[in-house]
């Protein structure tokens, strides 16, 4: 199909048309009046932004119609600069749009691929070179450079080994053991059962000796939610009954997927809810994954309590917290 | 000559000596650059660089990339006396005691997310009109690479202010890291210094934002413009523009003018944005500690996708063998985006593939007359919008009073339906788009015109098209399909009997056309 031989003919670049500047010279005049104005608005832009800098305190708050209360500091600073910023952008394309020539161009496009004879000459003075160099035949130069670079190539990569120590068991670790008594955060405050009514969430931590500090790293593995709900609620193994006490249930609250705190309680449902990927968790049957792109349910912490009452943990967890790791065996 | 002229002479003199400046700066100030609004993105693009350079450089002067903790004494009263990292406690600094810090947050983070739309913006431009085809793939590519990084920067620009909703946001990003097989969480322990969160993690994301991403973004910024300039810019169809021309205005004046004068434009806009429209509140979340969260937490739009996609995955994980594969992360964090990323930037190459045209364009397509092209798009489109809703589910389970279930269960059946179908409605929509376009240009535009004939029939009046108008619409190449003959010239089959029917399968889709008019047809209906 010879398509190309059919086409209807190029009529090339219609007519100019004049605009109102380039023929009536009161149009011009009007026209460079209001690019000068734009101009002008913008240095009174700049004037509103230093005496907003100046003169406008950084605490006072206004009341603005549809934004509502607004720091004044913040706000007039704001529009002076967009106003002295906009105005010499507009005035500037106003100018070109009106006043400046505006006959199209046409320009000649080449073919990027250089001409032959030129090919042929680089060809030749590429392999001349290599020739020079004896990359060809030094072929006993050529590997031992190649060995040596490679071997270059490693030492920055070996330079970045000390980022961080290796993580051993460190994920599989938390900072409860076996009779840790739980606190609550905040406030660091040892808890009873009679403190939780049934329906009540608190969040908790292990209590630490007093010489340990509590670092953002502990609560990113320590963190637990304590849910009270009435023991005939609970669809638990006999095992995972035993872990509970008096209708108190322990998880972990470092999400089981990618380790958000699973912070989301409904108490009408017995849900658990993260808001970062909305895995939920059914409270009753162990933190089961119900919905979501969770795989695993939240691990549980076996508690109880110590003589005085407190609750504490039976022991540690038997799984590791959060997400999943490549050396996570369960 | 007057004096400030002889100044100016006797400058550019001195320079010319030194450089040979002239020759270039007279050819280049002469430079011909096609005019159309779609051409203003790549520029919003650039100019919100610069901005974000400039705004972020202010920032730096206050800001403290450090995860030791103080105790926060300043301004703002609700946070009084409580324990947060330096980070955090400088960008409260920044946003209630430095004048003007509070407007440069914001101009800076309103500049990010102006920056990541143009691109995007640029980019579907880009695609839709066959811009990237040969001599324009090394750009395409180059692009493909700024949006990636883009994201990257984003996201870590967003995370250095150590807020409630910022440290979640690395807690993810931590657990995909932590996902990798075999690696993983090595890599976390190298990337944070230890165990989540640490106390590192803050000033190398700081060196990284600031030094070594800019740096990188500067290098292919340049490059990319560099190429524009040298290989002049594509231009649309119509009369008397060809692959041979450019058809445009000079540089100097009214491209400096212009250009120029839209910098400030974008910047104005942003600083408007900046001053009436509050975005990261950061002193409302509070500072980062991993037992706690607020509700709804939202990337910036630019990560919602990937958001989306964790979100709707179905949850498996492999255990075996002592050890564990994530694939409910594995699947929407790394391979999806993967698969994603290097289809588009290998695209330009697939389509010649396809096509079999290895010739220079320089002349944009219409979209409608490369209907697959614009219905891959479509499908494309539709798949990052599906995942988009998905990455909001919640705030928009609590808008429209729907469930969080139906939302995912929608989005997971949603991103395997929709954008087939999207592809098969757009290609017939190009299709019958080039119908109206044949239509049009034989039978001219309805004029709204009646005419009462004498044998008492109405007819309506066509207006036929002008000259211009009708080459507008016909003067694009329409190819035959590929033809590869399953024997050689020896009679011998050829190999790769499966790839080649392949390409010729899809080479037969992507022409699939309504032939438009001819000159044979135009002289035709001027008979009538």
């Amino acid at each position: 199909m010879s398509h190309e031989v059919a086409n209807l003919s190029d009529p090339g670049l219609p007519a100019h048309v004049h605009r109102a500047a380039d023929s009536d010279p009161k149009a011009e005049k009007k026209a460079e009046r209001q690019v000068a104005t734009l101009f002008g608005l913008s240095a009174v832009g700049t004037i509103l932004f230093i005496v907003s800098y100046i003169y406008i305190p950084l605490d006072l708050f206004i009341f603005v119609p549809i934004l509502g209360s607004t720091n004044a500091h913040q706000l007039s600073l704001g529009l002076g600069l967009a106003i002295s910023l906009l105005c010499i952008g507009l005035g500037a394309v106003h100018w070109a749009k009106t006043l400046m020539p505006d006959n199209e161009v046409i320009a000649q496009r080449h073919e990027f691929r250089s001409p032959e004879s030129e090919r042929k000459e680089f060809v030749a003075a590429a392999k001349e070179g290599a020739n020079a160099a004896g990359l060809g035949r030094r072929s006993l130069i050529k590997r031992s450079l190649g060995l040596s670079l490679g071997l270059v190539g490693l030492s920055p990569l070996l330079l970045l080994r000390d980022l961080g120590p290796l993580p051993g068991k460190e994920l599989e670790k938390t900072s409860w053991k076996t009779g840790t008594r739980l606190v609550t955060d905040p406030g660091n405050r040892p808890i009873k059962p009679s403190d939780l009514e049934v329906g009540a969430v608190a969040q908790v931590l292990p209590q630490l000796n007093p010489d340990e500090e509590r670092t953002l790293n502990n609560i990113g593995k320590d963190a637990v939610l304590l849910i009270r709900l009435r023991v005939e609620d609970f669809q638990l193994s006999p095992e995972r009954l035993a872990w509970t006490h008096e209708g108190i249930i322990a998880f972990s609250k470092i999400c089981s997927h990618m380790g958000c705190a699973v912070a989301l309680y409904e108490q009408q449902t017995k849900h658990l809810l993260c808001p970062c990927h909305q895995s939920t968790f059914d409270v009753p049957r162990a933190a089961k994954v119900i919905f979501g792109p969770a795989a695993r349910p939240l691990p549980q912490l076996a508690i109880t309590v110590d003589t005085e009452g407190y609750l504490v943990a039976q022991k540690p967890f038997t799984e590791p917290v959060g997400p999943s790791f490549w050396e996570r065996s369960s | 000559m007057t004096s400030r002229q002889k100044t100016a002479a006797s400058v550019a003199n001195y320079v010319d000596e030194r450089t040979g400046a002239a020759a270039w700066m007279k050819k280049n100030l002469t430079k011909v650059f096609p005019d159309h609004w779609s051409f203003m993105l790549g520029e919003v693009a650039l100019y919100s660089f610069i901005i974000l350079l400039l705004s972020g450089t202010f920032l730096s002067l206050w800001f403290d990339p450090s995860q030791r903790e103080v105790l926060y004494q300043g301004d703002y009263q609700p946070l009084s006396g409580i324990k947060m990292s330096a980070a955090y406690a400088s960008t409260l600094h920044i946003s209630f005691d430095i004048r003007g810090g509070l407007l440069m947050r914001q101009i800076h983070h309103w500049a990010a997310l102006l920056f990541m739309a143009a691109i995007v913006a640029h980019l579907l431009r880009v695609f839709f009109t066959g811009a990237f085809r040969k001599p324009r793939e090394f750009n395409w590519i180059i692009g493909v690479g700024l949006l990636t990084l883009g994201i990257v920067e984003g996201f870590l620009g967003y995370s250095l202010p150590d807020d409630l909703l910022s440290g979640t946001g690395i807690r993810i990003a931590e657990a995909i890291i932590q996902a990798l097989p075999v690696v993983g969480s090595y890599l976390s322990f190298f990337a944070f210094g230890g165990a989540f969160p640490g106390e590192a993690f803050i000033p190398r994301i700081f060196t990284v934002h600031v030094l070594l991403l800019p740096g990188i973004f500067l290098a292919l910024i340049t490059v990319h413009l560099m190429l524009v300039w040298y290989q002049k810019h594509t231009q649309y169809p119509g009369p008397g523009r060809t692959e041979k021309n450019v058809v445009g205005y000079p540089l100097m004046p009214i491209y400096m003018a212009k250009a120029g004068g839209f910098f400030f434009i974008v910047f104005g806009i942003t600083a408007f944005l900046s001053a009436v429209a509050s975005i990261n509140p950061i002193w409302l979340y509070g500072p980062y500690t991993p037992g706690q969260i607020s509700a709804g937490s939202q990337p910036d739009w630019y990560m919602g996708w990937l958001d989306g996609l964790v979100r709707m995955a179905p949850p498996i994980e492999t255990h075996a063998f002592g050890h564990t594969i994530s694939w409910n992360i594995l699947i929407p964090g790394l391979i999806v985006p993967g698969i994603l990323f290097t289809g588009m930037a290998l695209y330009p190459f697939i389509e010649s593939w396809l096509t079999g045209d290895k010739r220079e364009h320089h002349l944009l397509d219409r979209p409608r007359n490369a209907p697959n092209r614009t219905a891959l798009g479509a499908m494309s489109l539709t798949f990052i919008l599906v995942t988009l809703l998905n990455g909001g589910n919640d705030i928009v389970a609590t808008h429209f009073s729907l469930t969080i279930n139906q939302i995912m269960w929608f989005s997971r059946f949603g991103i395997l339906i929709l954008p087939p179908i999207a592809f098969v409605i757009t290609k017939r929509l190009c299709l019958s788009l080039q119908r109206a376009d044949r239509d049009v240009v034989l039978h001219g535009v309805e004029s709204g015109t009646l005419l009462r004939l004498p044998t008492g029939e109405f007819v309506e009046v066509h207006t036929p098209l002008t000259a211009e108008q009708s080459w507008t619409l016909t003067q694009h190449e329409q190819r035959p399909a590929l033809e590869l003959p399953e024997e050689d010239n020896h009679g011998v089959a050829r190999g790769k009997v499966l790839r080649n029917k392949l390409r010729s399968r899809m080479s037969r889709a992507a022409v699939e056309e309504v032939t438009k008019p001819n000159s044979d047809d135009m002289k035709e209906i001027e008979g009538h």
